[in-house]
């Protein structure tokens, strides 16, 4: 009995939270007109769009067992580089590839680190925080990076013509989360990640190269935490570098909501997202009740404790 | 007539459906060590429990010295004199030996420690064992596992208990330290602490206790007097089956060399070591823990890099890592498996086909369906108890998570096999079937080495044996020239 629910709790437990927190805002008369519109459902989805795709990286990470606190300050390097080659006149393709590869090159540099140096995720990507932040402010000599115009601004807008469809960084988003969440369950790749998180010494035994494998986990999550910097460009339309300071602890929180576990070995693609979702729900709706900014940071913090107290109840409570 | 020290009558105990005990009984006089024994899952565990007031016994009684005993909880069994040594230690590393030694029952004047009444109450409780001279201000994780073993039973016989018991103490001991624990077991004894002693190990129990119970499927099949008793009447009593048949009788014919071992060192815990192994061979590895069986198994399995000398597999060349090794057809079976050998949150599934994922799919994309069915067969083919291979490995018992282990050499499949201690920590029944499987193996013409420090293991197993000591083989003969004497003369160095 007690394990069925266990298990239910388990599979929909995200869910449930993510309901529990729209219809808390869809209930009061204050909130419920607006609130459930098509629109303001475009709004959060677009407002989640950084955290989400963040969050993709982040489960990589956290399944194989490491850490990443530099993700704030990547975001801002990779938006700074951004900017700087869209006012050289660079095109968006060519843009996003290069703020995607300023991130894979900081996760390259991280996992190098975690993995050839055998030091912590924890320290190593602590001070890869203060390196990329200063590198950011550095390269954008210290002020914003304006530019002109770039299709790049159009891509998180929720003003279109149009007024139904999607902008294009929802649905990359959308599509990057199907396939990590594929490539984490059925690929070799990522169940190798599982076995590397769970016990590392396990994985070698069994034939894993576990440290080009950490190597990997860091690069490719840097790749995302750099197109998360390409969207936070487009959604600011300059290059900030004092953007995103702490993002990296909304994105672990979201994988965190999500049901993975800080101990490696666990965590879903579909629990970080809804992880990410719940937050900007939350975020959302308070804005729509007039509460205060203050208030809102306490019911996330609330939200943080309770989702994994719910989880290890889940689990057994056994860690 | 004087009242036993503890008597337990009818204990049962049930789970939901499962019936853990059954009407239990259990007899211990003052002073005396009285082995408890079992198989894995034979309802030691729970027993203990319900002793130690960790679980309620469902119908049954309780008398300690003639008194009705009902624990309330672990604290309240401790209070009346009840004291359990668990088979991990468990002291906070950092603190000191005195500190660790008056945990929860320190001595203080209005919450000052006071430091020269804590000092002499943690000698007292040290030199009742034999060990006054610990120095006690230094931190308890510098001290070797059996000496930080003497510090936790020194912790409580604080609380002077009128029952200790001990699950499994010896497990993780070297040969030497298990005498230094049986002198202490003696102290004990003769202060008239009775001892419930919990061992797989039967030579043990034999030698250090006075009296035996064993239970097999929740019920007490027999107990009496230890001198009455033998080694295999034990194991008969524990497994329901003659001993004859614990060890597999495959005739076998040996093949060529299939894997030479030439000066490989990795100073200063290898000497150069040199071994032929021929195919259909069982070759066994004995020594005394820390004499480099397990330090030549990781050389050669490239999980620790060799200084020198080389390993030669049959038809292949080059690599040397892990990776390579179960490309080559090598597999290796750590002696730790919760340490090494097993993904403890991970499925059963994936721990027995983790060496080899990409051969279930296609350009690194898994068939989930093709995965299940190789770990189901084998989680049928050796009787591994699971709901489903989709389980998490560290659910299953000691016995099935060696099992699984095993299973992921022969999915692979590997025709070297590598086992470093292939039947620790599991009960009598898994072992035989383990047994079982290695003789098979070698039937078909694969080969095996196997570390173990239970010498009849490895008499009855192998066809040739080798003894280690302190980095160098010193002595490689068939089974036949060996005997139990002579292994151990030679692990112990008297030549």
């Amino acid at each position: 009995m007690r394990s069925s629910l266990r298990l239910m709790l388990g599979k929909a437990g995200p869910f449930i939270g993510l309901i529990l927190v729209i219809a808390l805002f869809a209930v009061p008369a204050e909130t419920r007109e607006y609130f459930l519109t098509y629109h303001n459902f475009k709004i959060i989805l677009t407002q989640t769009v950084i955290v989400s795709i963040g969050a993709l990286g982040m489960t990589l990470i956290i399944v194989s067992g490491a850490i990443d606190l530099s993700v704030g300050s990547t975001v801002a390097l990779s938006g700074v580089v951004a900017a700087l080659l869209v006012q050289r006149g660079w095109g968006a393709p060519a843009t996003a590839l290069a703020a995607i590869g300023v991130g894979g090159l900081v996760g390259l540099l991280n996992g190098a680190a975690v993995a050839g140096l055998r030091m912590p995720s924890f320290i190593i990507t602590l001070g890869m925080l203060g390196i990329g932040r200063g590198m950011a402010k550095w390269l954008a000599n210290n002020q914003t990076v304006d530019y002109d115009a770039s299709p790049i601004n159009g891509w998180m807008t929720t003003a279109n013509p149009s007024g139904y469809g999607l902008p294009p960084g929802v649905w990359v988003a959308v599509a990057l989360a199907v396939a990590t969440s594929l490539l984490l369950r059925k690929s070799v790749f990522g169940r190798h990640v599982f076995a590397l998180g769970s016990n590392e010494a396990a994985a070698r035994l069994c034939g894993v190269r576990t440290i080009r494998l950490q190597v990997l986990v860091f690069a490719l999550a840097g790749c995302f935490f750099g197109l998360s910097g390409l969207f936070q460009l487009s959604r600011l339309r300059l290059g900030d570098p004092t953007v995103a300071v702490g993002l990296e602890l909304d994105i672990i929180a979201a994988v965190i909501i999500g049901g993975a576990s800080l101990n490696g070995g666990s965590g879903t693609i579909l629990g970080s997202v809804i992880g990410a979702l719940i937050m900007s729900v939350l975020r959302n709706g308070s804005q729509q009740m007039g509460w205060p900014n203050y208030f809102q940071e306490i019911i996330i913090g609330l939200v943080i404790i309770v989702a994994v107290f719910l989880d290890r109840f889940r689990r057994g409570a056994k860690a | 007539m004087a009242h036993a020290r503890l008597n337990l009558d009818g204990i049962s105990k049930s789970f939901g459906a499962t019936r853990a005990l059954n009407a239990v009984s259990l007899e211990v006089a003052a002073g005396e060590v009285h082995a408890l024994i079992g198989e894995n899952g034979a309802g030691k565990s729970t027993l203990l429990k319900i002793l130690s007031g960790a679980h309620a016994a469902d119908a049954g009684t309780m008398e300690l010295d003639g008194r009705p005993y009902r624990p309330g909880g672990p604290l309240d069994a401790r209070r009346r004199g009840i004291a359990m040594i668990y088979q991990e230690v468990n002291l906070a590393p950092h603190l000191s030996v005195r500190e660790n030694i008056l945990l929860g029952s320190e001595s203080s004047t209005l919450g000052w420690i006071d430091a020269g009444e804590s000092r002499r109450r943690a000698a007292q409780a040290l030199s009742g064992l034999g060990y006054g001279h610990f120095p006690l201000e230094r931190a308890a994780g510098e001290f070797s596992i059996a000496e930080q073993q003497v510090i936790e039973i020194a912790r409580a016989l604080l609380l002077k208990p009128r029952v200790l018991i001990m699950d499994e103490p010896t497990s993780s001991l070297t040969k030497s330290d298990t005498e230094k624990l049986f002198e202490v077991i003696g102290r004990l004894r003769a202060q008239g602490v009775s001892i419930v002693y919990v061992s797989h190990f039967l030579e043990e129990c034999r030698r250090i206790c006075d009296r035996y119970t064993v239970l097999k499927d929740g019920e007490t099949v027999g107990s009496g007097e230890m001198k009455a008793a033998g080694v295999d009447s034990l194991v008969a009593l524990m497994t329901g089956r003659p001993v004859a048949d614990l060890y597999p009788r495959i005739s076998r014919q040996l093949g060529p060399a299939v894997l030479e071992v030439r000066s490989l060192e990795r100073l200063p815990r290898l000497a150069a070591t040199s071994f032929t192994l021929r195919q259909g061979e069982i070759f066994g590895l004995a020594g005394l823990i820390g004499a480099g069986r397990t330090d030549l198994m990781r050389s050669i399995f490239g999980l620790d890099r060799a200084h020198s000398g080389d390993v030669a597999v049959a038809g292949h060349a080059g690599g040397t890592s892990p990776r390579d090794r179960w490309d080559q057809g090598m597999g290796f079976l750590s002696e730790n498996r919760k340490e090494e050998g097993l993904m403890t949150n991970q499925p059963v599934r994936d721990n027995i086909t983790l060496t080899k994922l990409g051969a279930f799919g296609r350009l690194g994309w898994i068939s989930r369906s093709r995965q299940s069915a190789a770990a189901g067969r084998w989680a049928a083919e050796l009787a591994i108890k699971c709901r489903d291979t989709d389980q998490n490995a560290g659910e299953l018992s000691g016995g099935n998570q060696q099992k699984v282990a095993l299973a992921r050499l022969l999915e692979h499949p590997a025709r070297i096999l590598l086992l470093d201690e292939p039947t620790r920590g599991i009960d009598v029944g898994s072992k035989a079937q383990i047994y079982d499987i290695i003789g098979r193996l070698a039937a078909a013409g694969k080969s095996v080495v196997v570390v173990s420090s239970y010498l009849p293991e490895l008499l009855g197993l192998c066809d040739t044996i080798g003894v280690m000591r302190r980095g160098e083989l010193v002595a490689v003969r068939p089974r036949a020239e060996w005997s139990e004497p002579e292994l151990l003369r030679l692990a112990v160095g008297k030549d």
